[in-house]
C-alpha cells in the first residue's frame, strides 16, 4: 500500500521523528496472520453451555403465551425468559426503553424473547425450534413517512425520538438575497456494517458472585454499565473483557450489551459458562444497521455561487428503541450543511420510531447521511448555475475564520481547499470531465447512426476470445455491442473528531501508563483494537515520547477489571482524544524518571535500567491522565450553540465511473481522494482506514440495499446483501494531507470516519455526469438507474 | 451451521457401479442424495434447510471427471469443475460461451469445487451454464443400474427445480455440441456485482446470417426470467428469415417479452428483468450484425 503524505504546512524545523510518522507493523499483526489471534469462537471453555435466542417472526404485536413443545426432550436445556432478569429488564444505552428481553409487546422483527442453552450447539439449535410463541400482530409502523403520519403511535405522542433545531442568520434574508434557489429530496436506505466476525460473547458467573463477560466489543465499559443495569450489581462485581475482534464499524458499539446480556442471564441461571455467537443470518437480521435518512434541502445562492440561504429538514428513521439514535442524529445535524460557508442556515433534524430493529452506528454516524444530500444538493446548484462543480465548491468552502451553523469559529487546521484541489488536481478532473463528455457524445452519436465499432460481420471466427470481465461476455469485439458512458464526480466533507458538543466532558476519559515488572511502559486504556491499529497507535505516541521504540511498549488488554475508563472505541476520538491523554501519560512518566535518575533517559536500554531502579526504590509507577477541555472550546447543548466538535477533519473524492446503458450497472474504474487528517501518526493504517472508508462508501453507494419483506430483513445472507468484493473495487488513489491541529497529539484528528463521508454523492455526481440522469436516492441500484434512465436523459 | 452436522451420513463409493448400487439401494430406506462439489449443498445445510440425511459422495469418481472431444463437441464428465471448463483450450476456442459462462460461476475457489452436473442437478432457474447447454442443444447423460439414456437439454425440466432425472439415476456425463459453423456465440451475465453474484438475467444466443441476407438460425435461451431457464421461442421464431434490421430487432424483442415470466424476488424485480432482458438480446443482435440496428 502506498501513502502519499504531504503536509501543507509543515514546522520549520524537522525533527524526523523515531515512531510518529512511520509505518511500524502492527503490534497484533503477526498474530492474526498466523491464526494465533483467537477470536471469541475460537476460546474453549470447560463446561460450556451454547445459548440460542428464540425471536420474534412479526414486526409488531402482543405475547399471548409461550408454549415449551412438550414433546421435545428438554432435558440439559437452559431457559430464560425476561422473568429471569435479576434487574431491571433493559438494555441500557441512553435511555432504558429497550428491554433485553421482549416481555409482553413485541416492537420489532427479530427481537429476543427467550434463550436456551444447552452443552450441544446442535440441541440448543432444536430447542429454538421447540419453542412456540403465539402473538397477536398488530398493524407496525415500517417506513418514515408511517412514522410521522402516526400510523400507530410507538413513542410520545408523535412517534419522535429527538428533535434538533440548528439556526443561523435569516433564512428569509438569505433567500431574499439569492439569485437562484435549489430544492432538492435525498434518500439512503440502511447499510449492514457486515464485519468479518460476528457478534459473539462469554459470560460466566464468578466466584465472589459476580460476572465476567469476554467478547467482540468496542466499548467495554458500555457492556460494564448495561450488565450492572441488568444484573443489579456494583461495579466491581462486573468485568468486560474484550476479545480479539473482527471489525466492529459501530456494529459492536451498542449491540454486545444486548448479546452480552443475554450470555450473562443464561449464565446466571445455569451457574455454567456460555457462549453465544450468532452466524451470519441472525447477524444480519438481529443486530444494528445505518439509518436511514429522508431529507430535503432548499438553498438560496447568487449567480456567482454564493451560498446565502441553506434550509434542511432531515429525518431518520431509529427503528424500535431509542438506543444511539439521539446522539446519530446530533452528528447529521452538526454536518448537515456541508463544509461551507453560508450565513443563513435553518436545519430541523428528527428521528422517528419504527418497528425495525433498532438501528446503531455505523461509520460516520449519521453524517454519510446528511452528507450525501448537501454534497449531491451542491452538485444540483452547480447544475442550475451552470456552473463547474469544482467552482463552486471553492467558492463556498470553509477557510480559517469561517462561522459553522452552530456559530463555532474555525480558527485553526482547516483543510477543505487543501483536500478539495489536491483531489482535483491528481484526479484531472477538469480535464477528463471535458474528454468524457466528448466520447459519450461520440458514442452516442455513433450508436444512433448504427456504426458500432468492431460490429459488422456476422458468425464466430475461430480463436475468439471469451471475455474476462466479471459479467461475462462471448462475441466478438472488446464491446461485444455495449452502450457504455463514462463520468466523473467529486464531493467534498468534513467531519468532527470526538464525541459532539459537550460529550467528551461528560466521558471525562481517563488513560494510563504504568510500569510493569521488568521496567517497561505500559498502556492502560478501555480502548479497542478493532483492526484499526489502535493499539499500534498507541504505542507509537507513547514511545515517541519516551524515546523508546514502539515494539518496546506494552498494551494491557481492554479489561474493565484492569483499566480506566477511556471512553468508547467510536467517534473518531480514539487517536486524537484518547492518544492524546497517553501522549500526556508518557511525557509525565519521562520526566519523572528523568527526575528520579536526574538526567535525560537515552534508549530503551536506559529507560529499563531506570525504570527498574525506580520500581525497586520507590514502587510502582502509574501515571493517570483526564480528559480536559481546550479553553476555547465552548457548546451549549439547549441552545445547540458553540463548538460542536474541537476540529474537523476535511476529505475531497473524485469518483470515475462507467455506465452500461442496457443494465444499468455502474462499474467504478477509479477514485482519487485527499484527506487532511491533522497528522498521520502511521500513514499506512491511515490510507487502509481511507481505501476500507472508500469502498464501504461505494458499496453504500451503488450496492448495499436492505429489503424487507413483511418487516423481516429478507436478504440476511451474504450472497444476497450485496457488498463489493475485491473485483468491484477500483484502483483507490490516496493523498494524506497533514495541518497539524494544537490540541491533538502530534497535531493529529480523526481519520476513522472521513472516508466514509463523501464517496456517494460522487459516485451520484458521475453518474448524472455520464448520463444526464440524477438519481437522488441510494443505493443507486441497476433497477434504480434503469427505471431512472427509461424516464429521461439517456444521451 | 444450523443442520445438525453429527446426524448426517455420508457413503463414499468406490466406482460408478457401487456409486449406483448404493444409490439404488438406498431408495428401499431413505434415499442418498448425491453430493460433487456441494457448493449448493452445503449452503443449504448452513442455512438449515431441509437437503436430505444421507449423502452419496461422488468427489472421488475418477471415470466422471474430464473433458472429451466427442464428435462435433466436447463431452464433460459429470464431475468437471467449472475451472476446468474455462481452462480448457478446446473449450476457450469452440465454445467460447460456455467459457465465458464457467469463468463467471462464483469466483475462483467456487469454480474449483462446483461441477457441471451440479449446476444442472440443481436446477436453479439461475444455474449460469443452462441457457449455453441449451442454446447448444446439449445432451445430458443419465445412468442407474437398469442402464444408460441420453436426455436432450431442453427437455430436462418439468418446472422449477423439477428434473426428469429418476430417483436411481445419476448425471454421468453431458455433451455439447458446437455452434453450428458461421453461427455467433454470444453469453452475457447480469448480476449482482462483478463476482460472487448470482444472475438477475442471463441469456446465451447464437445466431446466423446466411449468405442470401437472412436469418437462418437463431437460438436464443435465458436464465433468471421464468421458473426454468427457456428457450426464448418466439423471439426465435421472429428472427428466422428476416433480414437483419432495426424492425426485426424490435419484432424479436416484444416477441421474447411473450417469452418470459419474470418475478419480483430478493434479488431483483420483474421490470428491471423485462427490460435488461429486452436490452441483452438487442446487445446480442448488434454485436452479431450491426444491421441489426439499422433501418
Ligand atoms: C459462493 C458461491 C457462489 C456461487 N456462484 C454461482 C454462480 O455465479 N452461478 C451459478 O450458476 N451457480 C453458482 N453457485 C452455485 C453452485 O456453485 C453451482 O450450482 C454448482 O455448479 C453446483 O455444483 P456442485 O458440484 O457444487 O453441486 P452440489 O452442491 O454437490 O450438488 C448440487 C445438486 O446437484 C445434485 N447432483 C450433483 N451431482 C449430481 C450428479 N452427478 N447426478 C445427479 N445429481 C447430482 C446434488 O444432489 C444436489 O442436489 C455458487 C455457489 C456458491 C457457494
Amino acid at each position: 500500500m502506498t501513502a502519499r503524505v504531504a503536509s501543507a504546512r509543515r514546522p520549520r524545523t524537522i525533527r524526523r521523528p523515531a515512531s510518529v510518522g512511520v509505518s511500524v507493523p502492527k503490534i497484533e499483526g503477526r498474530d492474526k496472520v498466523t491464526g494465533r489471534a483467537l477470536y471469541v469462537d475460537d476460546l474453549a471453555v470447560p463446561g460450556v453451555l451454547h445459548g440460542r435466542t428464540v425471536r420474534s417472526i412479526v414486526p409488531r404485536g402482543r405475547i399471548r403465551r409461550i408454549v415449551l413443545d412438550p414433546g421435545f426432550d428438554w432435558s440439559g436445556v437452559v431457559v430464560a425468559d425476561h422473568r429471569d432478569i435479576p434487574g431491571k429488564n433493559a438494555c441500557a444505552h441512553i435511555e432504558e426503553d429497550q428491554p433485553l428481553l421482549a416481555a409482553d409487546e413485541i416492537r420489532h422483527a427479530d427481537e429476543p424473547i427467550v434463550l436456551v442453552a444447552h452443552q450441544d450447539p446442535e440441541r440448543a439449535e432444536a430447542a429454538v425450534r421447540a419453542v412456540h410463541v403465539e402473538v397477536e400482530p398488530l398493524e407496525p409502523v415500517l417506513t418514515i413517512e408511517d412514522a410521522l403520519a402516526k400510523k400507530a403511535l410507538l413513542y410520545g405522542d408523535d412517534n419522535v425520538f429527538k428533535e434538533i433545531r440548528i439556526a443561523r442568520g435569516e433564512l428569509a434574508a438569505g433567500f431574499a438575497a439569492a439569485d437562484v434557489v435549489v430544492e432538492g429530496t435525498y434518500r439512503c436506505g440502511h447499510q449492514e456494517q457486515l464485519y468479518i466476525e460476528n457478534n459473539g460473547m462469554i459470560a460466566e458467573r464468578t466466584a465472589d458472585g459476580g460476572l465476567l463477560v469476554r467478547g467482540s466489543l468496542q466499548c467495554p465499559y458500555y457492556v460494564h454499565h448495561a450488565l450492572m443495569v441488568a444484573f443489579g450489581l456494583p461495579a466491581d462485581k462486573v468485568r468486560v473483557v474484550q476479545t480479539v475482534t473482527g471489525g466492529g464499524f459501530g456494529g459492536k458499539e451498542d449491540y454486545p450489551s444486548m448479546i452480552g446480556g443475554h450470555a450473562a442471564l443464561l449464565a446466571w441461571k445455569s451457574g455454567r459458562p456460555v457462549k453465544i455467537v450468532y452466524d451470519r443470518l441472525e447477524d444480519i437480521a438481529a443486530t444494528t444497521k445505518r439509518h436511514p435518512a429522508l431529507m430535503r434541502v432548499r438553498a438560496g445562492v447568487k449567480r456567482d455561487g454564493t451560498l446565502t440561504a441553506w434550509d434542511m429538514d432531515i429525518v431518520m428513521d431509529g427503528g424500535a428503541y431509542v438506543t444511539l439514535s439521539p446522539v446519530v442524529l446530533s452528528r447529521g445535524a452538526l454536518h448537515a450543511g456541508g463544509p461551507y460557508r453560508c450565513p443563513n442556515v435553518a436545519i430541523h433534524a428528527r428521528v422517528v420510531a419504527t418497528n425495525t430493529p433498532p438501528n446503531g452506528a455505523f461509520r460516520g454516524f449519521g453524517a454519510p447521511q446528511t452528507q450525501f444530500a448537501a454534497e449531491c444538493h451542491m452538485d444540483r446548484i452547480a447544475g442550475a448555475l451552470g456552473m463547474d462543480p469544482l467552482a463552486l465548491r471553492r467558492r463556498n468552502a470553509y477557510r480559517i475564520g469561517d462561522v459553522t451553523p452552530t456559530g463555532h469559529v474555525l480558527r485553526e487546521s482547516v483543510g477543505a481547499h487543501e483536500a478539495l484541489e489536491r483531489t482535483a488536481k491528481r484526479a484531472d478532473f477538469a480535464a477528463k470531465r471535458r474528454r468524457f463528455a466528448r466520447a459519450n457524445a461520440a458514442a452516442a452519436e455513433a450508436e444512433r447512426a448504427g456504426r458500432r465499432a468492431g460490429a459488422g460481420v456476422s458468425g464466430l471466427a475461430p480463436g475468439a476470445r471469451a471475455r474476462g470481465a466479471s459479467s461475462g461476455g462471448a462475441g466478438r469485439g472488446s464491446s461485444g455491442g455495449r452502450r457504455l458512458r463514462r463520468g466523473i464526480g467529486l464531493a467534498l466533507g468534513w467531519h468532527g473528531a470526538g464525541f459532539t458538543g459537550s460529550g467528551e466532558v461528560r466521558l471525562a476519559s481517563t488513560a494510563a501508563l504504568d510500569l510493569t515488572a521488568d521496567g517497561r511502559p505500559r498502556v492502560l486504556s478501555a480502548n479497542t483494537e478493532i483492526g484499526q491499529g489502535a493499539l499500534t497507535v498507541f504505542a507509537q505516541m507513547v514511545a515517541e515520547r519516551l524515546g523508546v521504540p514502539p515494539a518496546f511498549v506494552e498494551i494491557n488488554a481492554s479489561d474493565t477489571g484492569q483499566v480506566p475508563n477511556s471512553g468508547p472505541t467510536v467517534a473518531s476520538r480514539t487517536t486524537m482524544v484518547v492518544g492524546g491523554l497517553l501522549e500526556q501519560c508518557a511525557s509525565g512518566m519521562r520526566e519523572r524518571l528523568e527526575l528520579f535518575a536526574e538526567r535525560p533517559l537515552a534508549d530503551a536500554a536506559d529507560f529499563r535500567r531506570v525504570a527498574r531502579r525506580f520500581l525497586r526504590e520507590r514502587g510502582p509507577l502509574r501515571i493517570e491522565r483526564r480528559y480536559q477541555k481546550p479553553p476555547e472550546i465552548s457548546w451549549d447543548d439547549a441552545a445547540y450553540r458553540g463548538d460542536a466538535y474541537g476540529v474537523y477533519s476535511y476529505a475531497a473524492i473524485a469518483v470515475e465511473v462507467e455506465v452500461d446503458l442496457d443494465t444499468g450497472e455502474v462499474t467504478v474504474l477509479g477514485a482519487t481522494t485527499a484527506q487532511e487528517i491533522g497528522r498521520a501518526i502511521h500513514p499506512v493504517l491511515c490510507a487502509g482506514q481511507i481505501e476500507g472508508g472508500t469502498l464501504q462508501g461505494l458499496g453504500y453507494a451503488l450496492l448495499e440495499e436492505v429489503r424487507w419483506k413483511d418487516g423481516r430483513i429478507w436478504n440476511h445472507q451474504l450472497t444476497n446483501y450485496i457488498i463489493p468484493t475485491s473485483m468491484d473495487a477500483p484502483p483507490i488513489h490516496v493523498e494524506i494531507v497533514e495541518i497539524p491541529y494544537s490540541h491533538g497529539p502530534f497535531g493529529a484528528k480523526g481519520v476513522g470516519e472521513l472516508p466514509m463521508d463523501v464517496p456517494a454523492p460522487a459516485v451520484v455526481a458521475a453518474i448524472a455526469h455520464a448520463t444526464g440522469v440524477r438519481v437522488d436516492e441510494i443505493p443507486v441500484t441497476p433497477e434504480r438507474l434503469l427505471a431512472a434512465l427509461a424516464r429521461g436523459g439517456a444521451r | 451451521m444450523r443442520s445438525a452436522l453429527s446426524t448426517l451420513e455420508v457413503a463414499t463409493p468406490r466406482d460408478l457401479a457401487h456409486a449406483l448400487r448404493l444409490l439404488h439401494d438406498s431408495l428401499a430406506t431413505e434415499r442418498l442424495v448425491p453430493l460433487a462439489g456441494g457448493t449448493d449443498l452445503l449452503v443449504y445445510l448452513n442455512a438449515g434447510q431441509q437437503v436430505g440425511r444421507r449423502f452419496l459422495n461422488l468427489w472421488g469418481l475418477r471415470e466422471l471427471r474430464g473433458i472429451r472431444e466427442a464428435r462435433g463437441g466436447v463431452t464433460l464428465g459429470a464431475l468437471t469443475t467449472f475451472t476446468m471448463i474455462r481452462e480448457h483450450p478446446l473449450v476457450r476456442r469452440c465454445l467460447p460461451a460456455l467459457a465465458a459462462a464457467a469463468a463467471v460461476i462464483g469466483a475462483w475457489q467456487v469454480q474449483n469445487r462446483a461441477t457441471i452436473a451440479g449446476n444442472i442437478a440443481n436446477g436453479s432457474p439461475a444455474g449460469d451454464s443452462l441457457p449455453v447447454l441449451l442454446a447448444h442443444e446439449a445432451v445430458v447423460h443419465a445412468r442407474s443400474m437398469r442402464g444408460g439414456r441420453d436426455i436432450p437439454f431442453g427437455t430436462l425440466y418439468r418446472g422449477y427445480r423439477d428434473l426428469v432425472l429418476e430417483p436411481d439415476e445419476l448425471i454421468t456425463a453431458v455433451t455439447v455440441p458446437f455452434p453450428p459453423a458461421r453461427a455467433f456465440p454470444f453469453f452475457r451475465k447480469v448480476g449482482t456485482r462483478r463476482a460472487q453474484s448470482i444472475s438477475k438475467v442471463v441469456l446465451c444466443g447464437l445466431v446466423r446470417v446466411a449468405r442470401g441476407g437472412e436469418v437462418d438460425l437463431a437460438r436464443v435461451a435465458l436464465g433468471s426470467v421464468a421458473p426454468v431457464t427457456l428457450r426464448a421461442r418466439r423471439a426465435e421464431r421472429a428472427l428466422l428469415g428476416a433480414r437483419p434490421s432495426a424492425t426485426a430487432t424490435a419484432a424479436a424483442r416484444a416477441a421474447l417479452m411473450e417469452d418470459i415470466a419474470p418475478i419480483d424476488d430478493i434479488r431483483s424485480d420483474a421490470a428491471y428483468r423485462r427490460a435488461v432482458a429486452g436490452n441483452v438480446l438487442e446487445q446480442f443482435l448488434r454485436a452479431a450484425d450491426a444491421r441489426f440496428t439499422m433501418g
